[in-house]
């Protein structure tokens, strides 16, 4: 008889609420108003990054969630004045999301291979059974980016620019804009970690 | 371009815990991203397949929140938004303990609870259900577990509701929750449903798990042992994050 491990709790969507339990003051609840999840403080330079996830017919996510989590400017997580981690609500009228963070530093992969700069994204909405996990890099690291052991496992090497935001012009900080595309045309990669 | 060199396998440079990797995730459990039963997957769906990675040292390693974060009456959603009284419900306590899959209790670790109220409207600026609001109640709660992973939470039992899906269908009354674990990896949302229920047979949503065993695993039981006399009925709900490997059985860095 094999080994019995305990399974784990399936998942279900987030639900169109999904506010109320993660972001109370967005979803109208008196509560909480002071929080300000999607603006990461801490030292380093500081970064904006914006989108929009579009569904298969390219309407865009007017109800999602997404979470953020990187590493600090040195490569490090949990670092005790960095938290690393962040969530912003979809606007309700035009789907644009959008995080203030600092641009991460390198983390080195399992095999101690160092890794371009990224943050990782999950996304959470109605309609999505188990919430969807990407990458965010940034376009300017072209020698890390080939290098990228985890972008290197995209066999097909024409969807890895999926996972690269593109610079945009204005703003008082450097600007990235990272659309994610659930299906079609330029579906972006999703992973299984 | 330098870097700091971490073992393989590692996880947070700071922070508790030498610990393995996180284990794959069995997606056999979960629900396929395409269920066309419940039609809003149609569109939302990636068509692609997942690209399967082990975990890194980011994955491995998980955000934490300290428990000091969290207001007094937050895990009593009776009281957490009252103004001119209690929250209008079937009063309950919901509790239960986080495990992971090897059977170790998840510590110190934050749930987030969300719900409808009883008439099952939730407070939300998008929801325009008929039923009317409970001006004594939001439908958020947080709480973290224990050093055994035990947790608990009180509210009132949310209503069902209808929503557009084949036409008007009803979701049964569920309460959705939110788990971190210690690792971006085991990171869970997911919703509890009540035993006896006759709307969960008939549930879209729940529907789009893979067999009967992984929705059974979703229904909390009612425990009259813990039921507080004259006042709540209690509902047992156990929750299963991924495990870890131990390290022993890691790869070395410089092996295959």
């Amino acid at each position: 008889m094999p080994i019995e491990y305990l399974k784990e709790t399936p998942s279900q969507t987030g639900g169109p609420y999904v506010h109320i339990g993660t972001m109370p003051a967005f979803a109208g609840l008196e509560i909480r108003q002071e929080e300000q999840q999607h603006v990461i403080p801490g030292p380093g330079e500081r970064v904006r990054l914006v989108g929009v996830v579009w569904d298969g017919s390219g309407h865009p996510l007017r109800d999602a969630m997404l979470e953020l989590w990187q590493a600090d400017s040195a490569g490090r997580h949990n670092a005790p004045d960095f938290s690393g981690w962040g969530r912003a609500a979809a606007s309700s009228e035009t789907g644009e999301w959008e995080f203030d963070t600092i641009r991460p530093g390198v983390v080195p992969w399992r095999d101690g291979t160092p890794q371009a700069p990224h943050v990782s994204l999950l996304i959470f909405a109605r309609g999505i059974n188990i919430h969807l996990h990407t990458r965010l890099y940034f376009p300017e690291d072209e020698a890390a980016l080939a290098a990228d052991p985890v972008l290197r496992a995209v066999e097909q090497t024409g969807r890895r620019a999926t996972l690269v935001a593109r610079r945009v012009e204005g703003g008082d900080v450097p600007t990235y804009r990272f659309d994610i595309r659930l299906q079609g045309e330029g579906e972006t990669v999703f992973f299984d970690m | 371009m330098s870097h700091t060199t971490l073992p393989a396998g590692g996880g947070s440079n700071f922070g508790p815990g030498a610990a393995g990797n996180v284990i794959k995730r069995d997606r056999a459990l979960h629900a396929p991203a395409f269920t066309p039963g419940y039609k809003t997957s149609v569109l939302r769906s990636p068509r692609f397949a997942l690209v399967s990675l082990e975990p890194g040292p980011g994955e491995n390693a998980g955000p934490r929140f300290d428990g000091k974060i969290l207001a007094p009456l937050e895990n009593d959603l009776i009281r957490n938004y009252a103004k001119t009284g209690e929250a209008v419900g079937e009063r309950i306590i919901v509790f239960g303990r986080v495990l992971d899959e090897t059977g170790r209790p998840v510590r110190n670790t934050l749930i987030e609870v969300w719900q409808a109220n009883a008439g099952g409207r939730y407070r939300h600026k998008n929801d325009a259900y008929l039923a009317a609001l409970d001006p004594n109640f939001g439908g958020a709660g947080r709480c973290m577990t224990d050093d055994d992973g035990n947790y608990f939470f009180r509210t009132i039992r949310p209503g069902p509701y209808p929503w557009r899906n084949h036409g008007s269908d009803w979701r049964p009354a569920h309460i959705h929750f939110s788990l971190f674990g210690d690792a971006f990896a085991q990171r869970l949302v997911s919703q509890l449903y009540f035993e006896g229920d006759p709307l969960v047979p008939l549930c879209p949503i729940l529907g789009t798990l893979p067999d009967q065993d992984a929705r059974d695993r979703l229904v909390a039981k009612l425990d009259m042992k813990m039921s507080v006399p004259f006042d709540s009925l209690a509902y047992r709900f156990d929750i299963v994050l991924r495990g870890r490997r131990q390290t022993f059985f890691e790869n070395k860095p410089e092996g295959h």
